[in-house]
């Protein structure tokens, strides 16, 4: 081992792998990236691991069983910057509508011996538990925030990371409002830019995959969307989505079922 | 006592564990422990609308979401009596060329290889075959920048719906990735000879092979459910002659055929039951590499996936050339309340889904069998089979065999769970 690179671990909770895959899907960075960085434990593209402490621990998925809990606490104990990386880390991800649920009756529906299973009745990000010191939202994050984040890392500089909504990425690419010209249902004015503003773009509306944008007027955007539904509920479907679990778009979706008739 | 454990099975995707029981020296019990935890997606879809679902189930597995949001809006599209088009069919097909192009290139190179080439990864594999792992990467790539190209991203792209897509991608961009492509379909021929010259294990095993058929292209979206034992169902059926239990060590369901056997899914049930279907390249390079069919060594998986890339990149060729983004991109819905299943080819294998809406959309009931929750109880088996070998191994040895089985099926936990430590205990002392 190079004793000056730093260590890199990288860790995975409940989730679906494609935060990790980002790492693995740098084809034209991840040899360089090798090269730049010692990575110590890497389960999913190595059988080699060192044992830390390490300088970076970058963590995929929410904490959803008892065991997670323990682990995650000694994962912190090993790590000198950890990073959450995705949504699942950062707000508790898709499996976090349990959160709104009875765990125990989607086990039941899924199962057929739910008395097997061991699991917690919320899904949580990992700053529930323990200290984050960078938290990497997006659903999958995006390759080049990771890079930006290490780089910054072993440069000792801040991260240049976006701090504005979607509709400005939109504005930049010169993707035409799909809400204000076509009348569909977008979360971009409420989500925290770094995908790219990938739906607009397509022609579909935004739905919230990288978490909330802290400044958005969610009352607003509330009020625009539910003019605009295509469907019954589809505002609060879109709040209680793949980042449903965050606490802006938690408490916008409650906001909606606290006043309206519709309950599902 | 004897024992050897895995703390984590490497190089898969998603976690679990592996336990072997002796008892003198014979192999009684084995299991593979998943503790990847469950996310009853099954649970949460309920109450959703049915142009969500393709979002949400993309999120059971970051490497092939494209094979669940295709599983879904085909059973979705069933459920509702609607036709896509012939031109939202061809992008379909191209967006799964590139899933099967990344996530083959994935696991052949990055995943498998390293266990035949005595490698702990595919950065020590780079130190020292650096063109091996170039080629590699870049034939990974281009997997990822078709789905980025239709679908904006390659994780959880974003274009695929119930109907087709929302707007049709670009030609130009897309027939700018014509150089690549023609570059892949000659490096994957070359992966295949290369893949030929790695020491496979000895394993014979008498599979079953499960795979969707279809008479006139490589099956991978649409046709008949077809065994190595003659059952063929249509994919409504699939249920009627596969089953999924619950056991005790597992957050993975496992499959089983109706009769209670364990059968298999994947690129060499595939190859198995439909090398008749695949283009005069693919069939050139099988032919070529004088492979026996059926297949009966599941580590020899990676020459069958080498197959597929071949088969992929130049089925991705035609579709590219053949680009038109005529007609509407998709139909539109006409919500009424109804049952549908749909199963396509996932690139581990067969992916099945079925789904109750009701007549605003919404899903009152889904159920979703991954290809390796099938697979699963076709890993033990084959595992017990290879139990007398392993017992006899050094430790370390014993650990890597059983654990390069588990890798070649190319598992992923996390869709199935719904993965590894190897322990062998001496149960009798």
């Amino acid at each position: 081992m190079d004793k000056n690179k730093p260590t890199v671990a990288v860790y995975k909770f409940s989730s679906c792998d494609g935060c990790q895959l980002s790492l693995l899907n740098m084809e034209d960075e991840i040899l360089n990236l090798a090269d730049a960085v010692d990575i110590a434990f890497f389960i999913e593209a190595s059988r080699a691991t060192k044992p830390g402490p390490y300088d970076i621990a970058l963590v995929e998925g929410s904490v959803t069983t008892p065991h997670e809990i323990e682990r995650i606490k000694e994962i912190r104990q090993d790590a000198k910057f950890l990073i959450a990386l995705g949504t699942c880390a950062t707000a508790g991800g898709v499996q976090a509508l349990r959160n709104f649920a009875d765990a125990g009756e989607y086990a039941n529906i899924v199962y057929a011996h739910p008395e097997y299973l061991n699991y917690l009745p919320t899904a949580t990000p990992i700053a529930e538990h323990v200290k984050v010191d960078l938290e990497l939202w997006g659903c999958p994050v995006n390759k080049a925030q990771v890079i930006e984040v290490v780089v910054a890392l072993l440069n000792n500089r801040k991260p240049n990371l976006p701090s504005y909504s979607v509709c400005l990425q939109c504005k930049r690419r010169g993707t035409i409002c799909v809400l204000v010209d076509k009348g569909i249902p977008c979360l971009g004015p409420a989500t925290i830019a770094g995908c790219g503003a990938l739906c607009p773009a397509s022609g579909r509306g935004c739905y919230g995959c990288f978490g909330p944008f802290r400044d958005a007027n969610l009352p607003a955007l509330t009020e625009a969307l539910q003019k605009a539904e295509r469907y019954p509920g589809e505002t609060m479907r879109l709040y209680r989505g793949i980042s449903g679990n965050a606490p802006l778009f938690r408490k916008a979706a409650d906001a909606i079922l606290s006043t309206s008739k519709e309950t599902k | 006592m004897k024992t050897i454990e895995v703390p984590a099975l490497a190089r898969v995707e998603g976690e679990g564990g592996l336990y072997i029981g002796l008892e003198n020296g014979k192999a009684v019990e084995i299991r593979l422990d998943i503790y990847e935890p469950p996310r009853f997606f099954e649970g949460f879809l309920h109450g959703r609308f049915l142009q969500e679902v393709p979002d949400i189930t993309a999120r059971i597995c970051g490497i092939c979401p494209v094979a669940y949001q295709m599983s879904s809006v085909f059973a979705l599209e069933n459920a509702l009596g609607i036709k896509i088009t012939p031109q939202v069919r061809a992008l379909r097909r191209l967006m799964y060329c590139g899933e099967y192009i990344e996530s083959h290139a994935l696991h052949i190179y990055m995943l498998q290889a390293p266990d035949l080439l005595g490698k702990q990864s595919a950065f020590e594999v780079a130190a020292i075959a650096p063109d091996v792992v170039k080629n590699a990467l870049r034939l990974k790539k281009i997997g990822n920048e078709i789905l980025k190209t239709i679908g904006g991203r390659s994780v959880h792209p974003v274009n695929a719906c119930v109907g087709g897509f929302y707007q049709w991608p670009d030609a130009e961009p897309l027939k700018a990735l014509l150089h690549e492509l023609e570059w892949g379909l000659q490096a994957s021929i070359d992966c295949v000879k290369w893949a030929l010259t790695l020491p496979y294990p000895d394993l014979e095993i008498e599979y079953e092979s499960v795979a969707l058929h279809h008479p006139d292209e490589y099956g991978i979206i649409e046709g008949e459910v077809w065994s190595s034992k003659g059952k063929k169902l249509s994919i409504t059926d699939f249920e009627k002659g596969y089953i999924e239990e619950h056991v005790k060590h597992s957050n993975a369901l496992h499959g089983r055929t109706i009769d209670g056997n364990t059968y298999l899914v994947g690129p060499i049930a595939r190859l198995n039951l439909n090398h008749e279907q695949l283009l005069p390249n693919a069939q050139k390079a099988l032919k070529d590499s004088k492979l026996k069919l059926p297949l009966k060594n599941p580590y020899k998986s990676l020459i069958a996936r080498a197959v597929e890339l071949v088969q992929a990149y130049e089925e991705a060729i035609q579709l590219v050339k053949n680009y038109k983004p005529e007609g509407p991109a998709h139909v539109e819905l006409k919500l009424k309340a109804g049952e549908g299943a749909g199963a396509t080819e996932a690139p581990r294998g067969l992916l099945y889904h079925r789904y109750q809406i009701d007549n605003h959309g919404l899903v009152t009931f889904a159920k979703i069998t991954p290809p390796t929750a099938q697979n699963l109880p076709r890993i033990e088996a084959d595992l017990f089979q290879l139990a007398p070998k392993i017992v006899k191994m050094p430790e370390a040895e014993a650990t890597l065999t059983a654990e390069h089985l588990v890798r070649s099926y190319d598992p992923c936990i996390s869709c199935a769970t719904h993965f590894l430590k190897l322990k062998v205990e001496e149960k009798s002392k």
